[in-house]
């Protein structure tokens, strides 16, 4: 197996045994990136000068070290979607209106990144400032789903899901607003981890719905994710809806669970390092059969039963729980987000940053023409239902009453937290869907987010776990949802619900054809 | 409640957008169904409920009020300024 397929807590391993050197790591990723994506088209700007320049400093024993003390995401290329200020590197979020954007800072998550010696080694394409579930909204064209190019890779993190599935980058950045990390991870066979919301500083993060983003980790296992996670989480002053909290630890293999609130769940250990099988914990989940509506593909009810079973056969026990407001969540979700986008996109005004289009003499004209021409299809769609929605005389039946709902939802989840660890349901009703099938259709867009959007409204943590793959070959996640700022115990459980559903590594097909022979692969 | 041909105008006109007629013909129906969809709030007795206005703690927590944390630069703000003169923003006429 090539460097680009190895995990990335093997490719720490092999730098460390200086195995590798950086340098051919990044030739490798960037071989990889030449070679793949003129047909999969993840990224937008590629980093690579900065890159080289990094490598080369190191080898010399310049500047910083090669990573001595730097952890174990030294040297690491990492992607990071465009809607994550990267200093001194153009920060699109895949819209024309930012198309020449260079931020003058860092976002924390991305400064954390840098300061652990890291190779940002490219900013990912997206859906428009995050709205879309697709990647197809975009300035910059289409990403194309890695098993499949005539499919989508989900959205709206649809680069960072594409980057990592075709081995672009060990791991990548993405953000979720109602599922914008795990249904990409999904849809591309990779792990989408979005946090409790505060739990990674949003200081950097262009904003789309303030109470709803949250930044999350695409990697191809959970425990790369789980590094990526430890160096971005923890508190930081410079976002005022960032959690005080230390950042999400997790110690794989050993007694990870003992530092989560007590579950009551069987005793804890880790594999012996004989390979005998420890007792390992066993959780209870819930199952919200009623909410599995119609529209749920038939091979992804076949992988999730067939996951339970996998899962009940190590001790695993499910019942089914009910989430009886669960069916509003994309209806609220729509209006606090839109409401939320429509104040947040109010800045695009050609002003301080981003274009000014046409040839306006007067000021609300200048207004206009810039953000008219600057802005997409979606994105206005959005600022004009979530304005709407605040209007005078509308506020109260549409807005505060989605926040209301919003608890509602919230207070399900509180109450199925009484009964069980986790709740699992898909990540999508279906597997990846072909280009163009939804455009025309909003509200079908929007609908394929039904299970990923009410974790934003309450705030939860979840995952998308590769689960296996329907019929015709294309990837199939569930998702595990936790408590909020029970992370940890998530991440230990969703470690060892990817170990027992074993699927393996494989590489997407669309990756290997695009590939030189055999044995000369990166 | 169904929006109205004039109510997208008026929309449009708070979120400094522009329309052709096309668009607007087209955003009035996509407005309508996706707002018909989100009707179903509607069913839900929200008496007695608080809105989730507020983080998982209830507030936001604040920085101390002094100047000077991260501040950056007026060069390096200026630099992504569409039009600049003698470092302020630029704009054209607002009367």
């Amino acid at each position: 197996m090539g460097v680009c397929d190895v995990s990335l807590h093997e490719l720490s391993s092999m730098l460390a045994e200086r195995k590798l050197s950086p340098r051919e790591i990044l030739e490798a990723y960037l071989s990889r990136i030449r070679t793949c994506d003129a047909s999969l088209r993840s990224y937008i700007t590629l980093n690579e000068a900065e890159c080289e320049k990094l490598v080369q400093e190191r080898a010399q024993g310049l500047g910083e070290s090669a990573g001595s003390g730097a952890g174990r995401l030294a040297n690491i290329p990492i992607a990071v979607k465009d809607n994550i200020c990267t200093k001194g590197l153009r920060t699109t979020c895949a819209s024309g209106i930012l198309r020449n954007y260079v931020p003058p800072y860092d976002a924390a998550a991305v400064g954390r990144l840098r300061d652990r010696g890291c190779l940002l080694i490219g900013k990912t394409n997206m859906d428009e400032f995050g709205m879309g579930s697709s990647t197809e909204n975009s300035f910059f064209g289409p990403t194309r789903n890695p098993w499949d190019l005539s499919r989508v890779p989900g959205g709206s993190s649809g680069g960072s899901a594409v980057a990592v599935a075709a081995g672009m980058a060990a791991a990548a950045l993405g953000s979720d607003t109602g599922g914008s990390v795990r249904q990409p991870a999904a849809l591309c066979g990779v792990v989408g981890y979005k946090p409790t919301y505060g739990v990674i500083s949003r200081r950097g993060l262009v904003a789309f719905a303030s109470s709803l983003d949250q930044i999350g980790v695409i990697a191809k296992n959970v425990r790369d994710a789980a590094i990526v996670a430890e160096v971005v989480s923890g508190w930081d002053a410079g976002d005022s809806s960032s959690a005080r909290r230390e950042p999400v630890r997790v110690e794989f293999g050993s007694d990870w669970s003992r530092r989560s609130q007590d579950t009551g769940q069987g005793s804890v250990s880790g594999r012996g390092r004989n390979g005998a099988r420890a007792k390992l914990p066993v959780f209870k989940v819930g199952v919200p059969w009623g909410f599995f509506t119609a529209g749920l593909d038939p091979d992804v009810l076949d992988v999730t039963r067939g996951v339970m079973s996998k899962l009940e056969k190590e001790g695993w026990a499910f019942e089914e729980i009910d989430l009886p407001h669960a069916d509003y969540s994309i209806a609220a979700y729509y209006l606090v987000a839109d409401a939320e986008a429509s104040s947040n996109l109010a800045r695009y005004d050609g002003v301080r940053y981003g274009e000014r289009e046409g040839d306006a003499t007067d000021l609300l004209d200048m207004y206009v023409q810039t953000r008219t021409a600057g802005l997409g299809t979606e994105v206005k769609r959005r600022i004009m239902l979530g304005t709407y929605a605040l209007s005078a005389g509308y506020y109260d039946a549409y807005y505060l009453r989605a926040q209301k709902a919003r608890t509602l939802i919230r207070l399900d989840y509180e109450e199925a937290f009484q009964k069980v660890d986790f709740v699992l349901t898909p990540t999508s009703p279906t597997p990846a869907f072909r280009l163009g099938e939804k455009l025309e259709d909003p509200l079908a867009m929007y609908l394929s987010d039904v299970f990923t959007v009410g974790v934003n409204l309450a705030r939860l943590p979840a995952i998308s776990i590769p689960s296996g793959f329907s019929r015709g070959g294309l990837p199939i996640g569930l998702q595990l949802i936790g408590q909020a700022f029970e992370d940890e115990k998530l991440l230990g459980a969703a470690h060892l619900f990817e170990e027992i559903v074993d699927l393996g590594v494989r590489t997407p097909e669309a990756v290997r054809n695009l590939l030189p022979s055999e044995g000369r692969q990166s | 409640m169904a929006i109205s041909r004039s109510d997208v105008e008026y929309v449009a006109k708070l979120c400094r957008l522009a329309f052709n007629e096309k668009e607007l013909e087209r955003l009035s129906g996509e407005l309508a169904r996706i707002l018909e969809y989100v009707e179903k709030l509607k069913e839900l007795d929200v008496t007695r409920v608080e809105p989730s206005l507020y983080g998982l703690d209830g507030s936001a927590s604040l920085r101390e009020d002094e100047p000077g944390h991260d501040t950056l630069s007026r060069e390096d703000v200026m630099k992504a300024a569409p039009e600049e003169e003698k470092g302020h923003f630029k704009v054209p006429g607002v009367l």
